[in-house]
């Protein structure tokens, strides 16, 4: 099976950690991982932001560049779910995106895998974010893996189905309006006892991670690739 | 009010939505009240076996309607005038509002009761009946207290919702002249029926909206908790109903599916406590007339657009706003519209149209979509709403953003701009960057900056990680 790791521009340009732990994951599971160097960006910035013909370049991009591969893994649930939804009606490659995982789902769902052989010590709190959990509806295939984890105990995060305010441009154009959204977060997180927050999303770890930073928390966010990886 | 409210928003969503964050009261009023009608809806929804294929009914009936919806209104029409009804078409806000000021002109009447008033307060047509001298009267318990305090509603469903009982008794003490008022629910519902009361019994027209209205039997209907909209709909002469032409359902057995969804989802009742159905006049019972306005004000242009057409099957239940978690922390007055939350924000720039584009409200989401996972018609709201936001970029300049996300598209649309591109902030970064956090943040990012860090470009990016793995392997 071929298989590319599409790691998102977010991850490759800003956190780094999450798309060398998903290689990490998928190569101890034996799947031979290749990195397409051509991508870039789904779109789904573009598109979301209203850049529609951007969006179209991208999205026929995207296409090209994943064509010939069986499957495509990424550690982003927001980035899947545009291309799952946006893809075929942007004009590109219509039967690639069921070949496109997010790594939760392409783990347990495909591999049939829940036990990834990693070891983590500490009390973990998994955000289900968004994307994941309402447009891709990769239901407890995280919280599974997690529980496979030895060492690592789980914490219920209170609301944990409220969105962080991250939302792409949504926190710079209205910043104040997702500042608010994240405090809440932030204040659930620490109400969860935990002492990492995970995710399956590199965009909102981004978020929630800059909002414990700003505060000194000690509280660590982590992605659940960096988990598994551990 | 009504006014500011049909008007473009003086200042956009962004801003007012940081004055709203402002005001500690109204959001802990609105995060208990949307926390306990979450809960309601989410308990009386799970009940129901076949919710999801209510849902499906519910979007098809609404559906088939609106895509014949020149036929259905000319047989709405044709019933409610057999029934004794007689129908005016409206264009707009002005033309709507002529026809009811004439009518409620020709009855003699300086007062009316109003009931159900989303559609009334979309035309402004308290302040056409003012500037005619007619006084109106919110009879909904919430409507009432918004009117009293010379407020906008800000939710669809609990216009006060902004509102605790402290502050509504506050209001009553001094606008109803009863200071010995407590903040005892049962004590302001009474207060506030004494002061209806009288006005019921006075009252010679009533105007009312519409929840619903059947094409094949000319029956409209209201759905509301209080009685006081059987009141209005009962008790004087003259009945005017003003309806956005969407809200026409084709059949009398729509009804079925309509009556189940919309309860559970708005009120998070099984069923709410007064459904009034009246088909045009009947001799000795309920009005003498019966008048049906029906509002186009933007309908027909929002129909016409394929992509945002599937808002007009909003059935006004508000379960959308309730899980809104924008919502949540503004309430509705930030969205300067008779609709606010995710639907307000999708529709009121459809129905706006030349009146001016209300541009911010596409973009007041985070597109989280919790809205679309609760709405009984099944509206995908995040769709419309990235189709509102191309709209929007399409038609008016989006100055820096603009130029940064076209140019960004550029970058992405290859791999050498791409990774010079990383290269470039790296390099570019280094004066702002401390300890691989960005720690001043200038233009439009200084908002993000206020509340959270922000990583540096690495010294390795992961294709940069990626390559030195396979030279070394």
């Amino acid at each position: 099976m071929r298989v590319a790791l599409f790691v998102t521009c977010l991850a490759d340009t800003l956190l780094p950690e999450s798309g060398k732990a998903t290689v990490t994951v998928l190569e101890r599971l034996g799947v031979d991982v290749d990195f397409p160097r051509e991508q870039t960006c789904c779109g789904q910035l573009h598109l979301n932001a209203g850049y529609v013909e951007e969006a179209r370049t991208l999205a026929r991009r995207f296409a090209e560049v994943f064509h010939g591969y069986d499957a495509v893994v990424s550690p982003s649930g927001s980035c899947v779910g545009h291309v799952r939804t946006h893809l075929a009606e942007l004009g590109a490659d219509a039967a690639l995106p069921e070949r496109v995982w997010e790594l939760s789902q392409f783990l347990t769902g495909e591999l049939g895998v829940v036990d990834v052989g990693s070891r983590f010590a500490g009390s973990v709190t998994y955000h289900p974010t968004c994307h994941s959990l309402r447009v891709l509806r990769v239901g407890d295939g995280p919280e599974r893996l997690l529980g496979a984890v030895p060492g690592l105990e789980l914490a219920p995060l209170p609301a944990a189905e409220e969105c962080c305010g991250f939302g792409g441009t949504f926190a710079v154009k209205n910043a104040a309006v997702s500042g608010a959204m994240l405090e809440e977060k932030l204040a659930n997180v620490a109400a969860s006892g935990a002492g990492a927050v995970c995710a399956c999303d590199a965009s909102c770890l981004l978020h929630i991670g800059g909002g414990l930073r700003r505060r000194r928390s000690p509280v660590r966010s982590l992605h659940l690739a960096e988990i598994l990886a551990a | 009010m009504s006014q500011a409210a049909r008007s473009a928003p003086s200042e956009p969503f962004p801003v007012a939505a940081r004055a709203a964050l402002g005001d500690a009261q109204t959001r802990a009023n609105l995060a208990r009240a949307t926390t306990t009608i979450r809960a309601r809806r989410a308990a009386v929804v799970a009940e129901v076996d076949d919710w999801e294929e209510l849902r499906a009914a519910g979007a098809a009936l609404r559906d088939d309607a609106l895509g014949r919806l020149d036929d259905v209104l000319l047989e709405l029409e044709a019933s409610v005038e057999r029934a004794g009804g007689v129908v005016h078409w409206a264009r707009d806000a002005a033309e709507a509002n002529a026809v009811v000021v004439e009518i409620v002109q020709d009855a003699g009447a300086a007062e009316v009761v109003k009931v159900k008033s989303l559609t009334t307060d979309e035309i402004g047509l308290n302040d056409a009946l003012a500037a005619a001298g007619i006084s109106p009267l919110e009879t909904d318990l919430a409507e009432l207290i918004v009117q009293l305090a010379g407020e906008r509603p800000s939710h669809l469903l609990v216009p006060a919702i902004h509102k605790n009982r402290v502050e509504i008794r506050d209001l009553f003490r001094e606008r109803l002249g009863r200071p010995d008022l407590t903040d005892d629910p049962f004590e302001l519902a009474e207060a506030a029926r004494v002061h209806l009361r009288a006005a019921f019994l006075r009252a010679r027209v009533a105007i009312s909206g519409a929840n619903f209205a059947v094409a094949e039997t000319g029956t409209v209907g209201v759905v509301e908790s209080e009685g006081n909209g059987r009141m209005c709909t009962t008790l004087p002469e003259v009945l005017v109903t003003v309806m956005g032409i969407e809200k026409a359902i084709a059949r009398w057995r729509d009804l079925e599916v309509l009556l189940q969804l919309l309860p559970r989802s708005s009120t998070g009742e099984r069923m709410n406590p007064y459904t009034s159905l009246w088909s045009g006049v009947r001799a000795g019972d309920g009005p003498r007339a019966f008048h049906l306005v029906l509002l186009d004000g933007g309908r027909t242009r929002a129909l016409a657009d394929p992509e945002g057409r599937p808002a007009l099957r909003c059935i006004r239940c508000s379960a959308c706003l309730n899980v809104c978690p924008v919502y949540r922390q503004t309430g509705g007055h930030a969205y300067h519209t008779v609709y606010a939350g995710p639907i307000g924000a999708i529709l009121a720039p459809q129905l706006a149209g030349e009146r001016g584009q209300p541009g911010s409200l596409p973009f007041a989401s985070s597109l989280c979509g919790a809205c679309a996972d609760v709405c009984p018609v099944r509206i995908d709201i995040p769709r419309i709403l990235v189709h509102e936001r191309a709209k929007v970029v399409g038609a008016e300049s989006q100055g820096l953003e603009g130029l940064a996300l076209r140019r960004l598209g550029r970058v992405f649309a290859s791999r050498s701009r791409y990774e010079r591109a990383q290269r470039l902030a790296r390099a570019l970064q280094r004066p702002a960057v401390r300890d691989g956090h960005v720690r001043w943040f200038a233009g439009p990012l200084a908002g993000w900056g206020a509340e959270r860090d922000l990583p540096g470009v690495p010294p390795q990016t992961f294709r940069e990680w990626w390559e030195a793995r396979e030279r070394g392997a």
